[in-house]
C-alpha cells in the first residue's frame, strides 16, 4: 500500500451548475406507496416477470392459480352467506317445525333454537339446569381471571386445578347424602381417616422438625405424601357434604348428561389428570432406575401408538373383564379414564421435551445447594420446563378437546353425539338441517380451538421476548 | 429417581458422622433406589395378577373361555365391497374370521396410504401458498389452515358424508360424471374401468421393474458423474421415458395383454335393477371418499403448518446466497432450501403420518369396514371376545407405528444434517 496525500479540486461557490442547498425529497412513485403499491407488492409482482421464458410461463402459472384460488374464495365466501342468511329460515310459527324450513333452500335456524338446550346440556332436567349454568359460569370466571386476572393467578390456577373438579361433580351429579334423612354414615366414613391423617401429619410435623433423626427426616416427604392422601378421603365427603347441604342438590344420572357439557367434562378431566401424570411420567421416563424407566417408556410408546378409539374400545368393553365380578362402574367414567389415559402419554412427551431444554446447569446448581431430586424438580426444572412447553401443553388440550368427539363411538351423548341424534328426529327432517346442525357445531369447537390456539400463539411470543 | 442424591452417596466419608446399619441403608441411594423400583414392579405385578384373575373369574361366570380359535369360524357378516374384500375375495359365509381381520388390516393400509400420499402433496402446497407473497393465496392458506385444524375430524368426516351424498344424484337410473369418459359416479359410489391381465402380462410387469431399477442406477450414475465433473444429465426426462416407455413397448411387442372391462349401467327394466351393475368393473365405496377426503383435508392442515415452519427455520442468508450464485428460485427451492428444510419437517410429519394413520380408526363411524370398524365393531358383537380381539387390534396398530417409525428414522437420518 501506498500511502498518497489525496489532492481534492477546491470548490469553487460562484459555479451556478453546483447546488448549495439540498433538494427536496420527492415522494416516491404511486406504485410503490399505498394501496397501488400494496397491490403490485402482495398481488402482480409475482405474474409481471415476462424476461424469460421460463419465467414467463412461471408468470402464467402464477395468474391462472391466482385467479383460481380468488374465485375459490369468493365462491366459498358467497356460498356460506347465501345458505346462512339470505336463503335461510329464521323464524318458524308455533308447531310449524320441518315445514317451515322446507321451502328454503338455506339454512333451518329454528332447529338450533329448538335443539339448543339439547346442545348445552343434554336431557338434564330443567328445572337443575342451573347447576350445570354455575359450572360453566365458575369455569368462565376462573379461565377470565387466568388469563386477563391481575393477581393471585397461582391461587386461582390451584383451585381451578383441583377445587373446580370436586365442586364440578357436586354440582352436575350431587351427592346422596342424605340417607333416610341421617347424616351419621358421613361420619362414620370420614372419622377413622381422619385419626389416620391426623397421626400422619403429627409423625410428618416431628420428623419435618428432625425430632426423628436422620432417617425420620429422610422419611418425611413420604409421611407428607400420605398425609395429602388420607386427607382427600377424610375431607372430600365433609366438603361434598357442605356443598350438598347447602344447595340441596339431587342426584342426576350421568346418563341424562350431555351436549357441551359432557364435551367439557371429559375435556376438563382429561386437562386436569394429564398434566400431573404427564409430569410424572416425563420424570419417569428420564430416570436413571430401569424398571421405573421401561415401565414409564412401555405405558406412553404403547398408548401413542394406537388410536384412541381403541383405548376408548378397551375402557369399554375391555376393562370391565378386569374388575372384580359384580363391579361396574360410570360408562361416562370409563370414557373419561379412557381419554385420561390417552393424553397423559402425549403430555409426558410434550413436558419431556422441556425437560430436555433444561442446560445442565440447572440440575448442577440444584445439585450444589443440596436440594434432593423432589426438591430440584419442584423448585428449579418444572417450573423451567413447563413455561419453555406452555404452547405444547396448549396445543395437547386443543387435540384433547377435538378428541373428545369420539366418545360418541361408544355412543356418550357428546355435543356432536346429541347433534347426530337430533338429526334423526323427523319432525326437523329437512334436507338442509343436516348442515345447519353441523356448521353451527363446528362453530362452538372452532370458537374454543381457535381461542386456545389464539393464547397458545401468545404465549409463544411472549415466552419468546423473555430470552432476548 | 436416584441420580441426583447420588453425590451424597457414593462419598460417606465425606458426612459429618458415619452412619451404620439401618441409617445407611436408608441414606445409600443405591438401595433406595432399588427399593422404590421393587416397590414399583410388586405394584404393576400385582395389578397385572388380579387383573388376570378378575378376567378368568368373568370368563368363567359367563361360560366362556380364553383363546383364538374364533379366527377358524365362517363368517357372515356383509361387508362392504373394498380393496381388502377384493384382495380376499370375500363372500359372506365362504370365508373365516380370519379373512375379516385380513379385510380390516388391508382397508386400514390402503385409506393410510392414500390419505399419506395426498395428504403430503396438497399440505405441502398449501404451506407454500401460506409463504407466498401473493395475498390471495396467503389469505387461502390462512383460511384454509385455521378452519380445518379448529375444527373435530370425526365432525369433518361427517359433514363431507352428507357433502358426498347431495352431490350425487338421489333417482335410481341416473348418474354423473367425474372424468368423462372415465369415472362415473351416482349414490353408491365411483365406478370405473377395470383391467384385466391376460398371458403376457407378467412380462410388462417385469419390464416395468427393470425400468424402474435402471432409472434408479441411471440416477446413482448422473449424481456421481455430476459430482466428479459438474456435468448435469436429464435424469428426471430420462427415468420418464424408462418407466413410461419399456413397459408400453414391451406391452406392444407382447400383442396388449390386457382388457378393459367398462362398468355397465342399466337404465331399463324395474327401477330397483336399475343403476351400475355390481361386480363389473372397478368400484369405490362413497364412505371410503368420505373419509379419504376427510382425512387427507384435514392432515393436510398440519402439514401445512409443519412445512411452513420447516421453511421458516432456513436463515433468510441461504435463499440470498442462491439468488447471489445466480441460481433460479425454482432450482434455490429445490436445492437449497427444501434440503436444509426437510431437516426441521421430517420428524413432526413422521408424527402427522402416524395420526393419520391412527385417525383412520374413525371409519367406525361411518361403516367404512376398516380393522377397528369391521373387527373391534362387527367381529367382537359376533364373537363376543372382547380381550383377545382388543389386544390384537392394539397390537396390530403398534406394528403399524413402529414400522413407519423405522421408515422415517430411516429417512430423517438420509436427510439429516451431516457434519464434517
Amino acid at each position: 500500500m501506498i500511502d498518497r496525500p489525496v489532492e481534492y479540486p477546491a470548490v469553487d461557490h460562484e459555479v451556478a451548475y453546483l447546488r448549495t442547498e439540498e433538494a427536496p425529497t420527492l415522494q416516491p412513485p404511486g406504485s410503490e406507496i399505498g394501496f397501488r403499491g400494496w397491490l403490485w407488492r402482495n398481488i402482480f409482482a409475482s405474474m409481471a416477470d415476462y424476461t424469460s421464458a421460463p419465467a414467463a410461463v412461471m408468470s402464467l402459472f402464477m395468474t391462472a392459480i391466482t385467479l383460481f384460488t380468488g374465485y375459490a374464495i369468493v365462491w366459498m365466501a358467497w356460498t356460506l352467506l347465501d345458505f346462512t342468511v339470505f336463503s335461510a329460515t329464521f323464524t318458524a310459527a308455533e308447531g310449524l317445525k320441518r315445514d317451515a324450513c322446507l321451502p328454503n333452500p338455506g339454512a333451518c335456524w329454528p332447529f338450533i333454537e329448538a335443539k339448543w338446550y339439547q346442545f348445552m346440556y343434554g336431557f338434564y332436567p330443567p328445572e337443575d339446569v342451573w347447576r350445570v349454568n354455575v359450572c360453566f359460569a365458575v369455569l368462565a370466571a376462573g379461565i377470565g381471571w387466568l388469563i386477563f386476572g391481575p393477581s393471585h393467578r397461582g391461587k386461582v390456577a390451584a383451585f381451578m386445578l383441583f377445587g373446580y373438579p370436586v365442586l364440578a361433580y357436586v354440582l352436575l351429579n350431587g351427592m346422596p347424602v342424605e340417607d333416610n334423612g341421617d347424616l351419621g354414615h358421613i361420619f362414620s366414613g370420614v372419622w377413622f381417616p381422619a385419626i389416620v391423617a391426623a397421626v400422619l401429619f403429627a409423625g410428618w410435623w416431628l420428623a419435618d422438625a428432625g425430632r426423628l433423626g436422620d432417617v425420620g427426616s429422610a422419611f418425611a416427604p413420604v409421611l407428607l405424601m400420605g398425609v395429602i392422601v388420607v386427607a382427600i378421603f377424610a375431607v372430600l365427603p365433609l366438603v361434598t357434604m357442605a356443598i350438598d347441604l347447602a344447595l340441596g342438590t339431587e342426584v342426576v344420572e350421568t346418563n341424562k348428561w350431555g351436549g357441551l357439557t359432557v364435551t367439557l367434562v371429559v375435556a376438563i378431566a382429561g386437562i386436569v389428570v394429564s398434566l400431573p401424570m404427564g409430569m410424572l411420567l416425563a420424570l419417569g421416563r428420564r430416570s436413571s432406575a430401569p424398571i421405573i424407566k421401561w415401565s414409564s417408556i412401555i405405558f406412553i410408546e404403547v398408548v401413542r401408538g394406537i388410536p384412541l378409539i381403541s383405548v376408548l374400545f378397551f375402557a369399554s368393553a375391555m376393562l370391565p373383564y378386569f374388575l372384580e365380578p359384580g363391579v361396574d362402574f360410570n360408562k361416562l367414567l370409563r370414557a373419561m379414564i379412557g381419554v385420561m389415559l390417552f393424553a397423559s402419554a402425549y403430555m409426558a412427551e410434550v413436558i419431556r421435551g422441556g425437560l430436555q431444554a433444561m442446560p445442565k446447569g440447572q440440575y448442577e446448581g440444584g445439585m450444589s445447594l443440596g436440594l434432593s431430586y423432589w426438591q430440584q424438580m419442584r423448585l428449579i426444572i418444572m417450573p423451567q420446563a413447563l413455561t419453555t412447553v406452555i404452547p405444547g401443553i396448549v396445543n395437547t388440550f386443543i387435540g384433547l378437546f377435538k378428541d373428545t368427539t369420539l366418545v360418541l363411538i361408544i355412543s356418550i351423548f357428546d355435543l356432536l353425539g346429541i347433534l347426530m341424534a337430533t338429526l334423526k328426529d323427523p319432525e326437523w327432517a329437512t334436507p338442509t338441517t343436516a348442515y345447519t346442525g353441523y356448521l353451527t357445531i363446528a362453530l362452538i369447537y372452532w370458537i374454543f380451538c381457535f381461542g386456545m390456539s389464539r393464547y397458545s400463539v401468545h404465549m409463544e411470543r411472549k415466552l419468546d421476548r423473555s430470552h432476548h | 429417581m436416584s441420580s441426583m442424591s447420588e453425590g451424597s452417596g457414593q462419598h460417606p466419608s465425606q458426612s459429618s458422622r458415619e452412619r451404620s446399619g439401618l441409617a445407611a441403608l436408608v441414606f445409600d441411594a443405591k438401595a433406595r433406589s432399588l427399593f422404590f423400583q421393587a416397590m414399583l414392579a410388586i405394584a404393576i405385578l400385582g395389578m397385572i395378577w388380579v387383573a388376570i384373575g378378575n378376567a378368568a373369574d368373568n370368563l368363567a361366570q359367563q361360560g366362556r373361555e380364553f383363546g383364538f380359535d374364533f379366527f377358524d369360524r365362517p363368517s357372515d357378516i356383509q361387508i362392504l365391497t373394498t380393496f381388502g374384500t377384493w384382495l380376499v375375495g370375500y363372500e359372506p359365509g365362504q370365508n373365516t374370521v380370519f379373512h375379516v381381520f385380513i379385510i380390516g388390516i388391508a382397508n386400514t393400509l390402503i385409506i393410510s396410504l392414500a390419505g399419506v400420499f395426498f395428504a403430503t402433496i396438497w399440505g405441502f402446497l398449501i404451506g407454500i401458498f401460506r409463504l407466498s407473497p401473493n395475498f390471495v393465496l396467503r389469505s387461502f392458506g390462512t383460511i384454509y389452515v385455521e378452519l380445518l385444524r379448529n375444527v373435530p375430524l370425526l365432525l369433518q368426516i361427517f359433514f363431507w358424508t352428507a357433502l358426498l351424498r347431495i352431490v350425487a344424484p338421489s333417482q335410481r337410473g341416473e348418474f354423473s360424471t367425474l372424468v368423462p369418459g372415465l369415472l362415473q359416479f351416482d349414490a353408491k359410489g365411483i365406478y370405473g374401468p377395470y383391467p384385466i391381465p391376460h398371458d403376457g402380462m407378467g412380462v410388462v410387469m417385469i419390464a416395468l421393474m427393470v425400468a424402474i431399477v435402471a432409472a434408479w442406477g441411471f440416477g446413482k450414475w448422473a449424481k456421481k458423474r455430476q459430482d466428479a465433473t459438474g456435468q448435469p444429465a436429464p435424469v428426471g426426462l430420462v427415468s420418464i421415458a424408462l418407466i413410461i416407455g419399456l413397459p408400453v413397448v414391451v406391452f406392444l411387442i407382447m400383442g396388449r395383454p390386457l382388457s378393459i372391462e367398462w362398468p355397465n349401467f342399466v337404465s331399463e327394466g324395474p327401477v330397483l335393477r336399475r343403476g351400475f351393475e355390481r361386480g363389473i368393473g372397478s368400484y369405490i365405496a362413497p364412505e371410503f371418499m368420505a373419509l379419504f377426503l376427510a382425512l387427507t383435508t384435514y392432515t393436510a392442515a398440519f402439514i401445512a403448518e409443519i412445512v411452513r415452519a420447516g421453511i421458516n427455520a432456513v436463515p433468510k442468508g441461504q435463499s440470498e446466497a442462491a439468488a447471489a450464485l445466480g441460481l433460479p428460485k425454482g432450482v434455490a427451492m429445490r436445492k437449497v432450501i427444501l434440503p436444509q428444510a426437510f431437516r426441521v419437517i421430517v420428524p413432526p410429519l413422521t408424527s402427522q403420518y402416524l395420526n393419520l394413520t391412527k385417525n383412520s380408526s374413525l371409519a367406525a363411524a361411518i361403516g367404512y369396514p376398516e380393522l377397528v370398524a369391521v373387527f373391534a365393531g362387527t367381529t367382537l358383537n359376533q364373537v363376543g371376545r372382547a380381550i383377545e380381539i382388543i389386544a390384537i387390534v392394539i397390537l396390530v396398530y403398534l406394528v403399524i407405528s413402529l414400522a413407519t417409525s423405522a421408515f422415517m428414522n430411516w429417512f430423517n437420518n438420509r436427510v439429516k444434517l451431516v457434519e464434517r
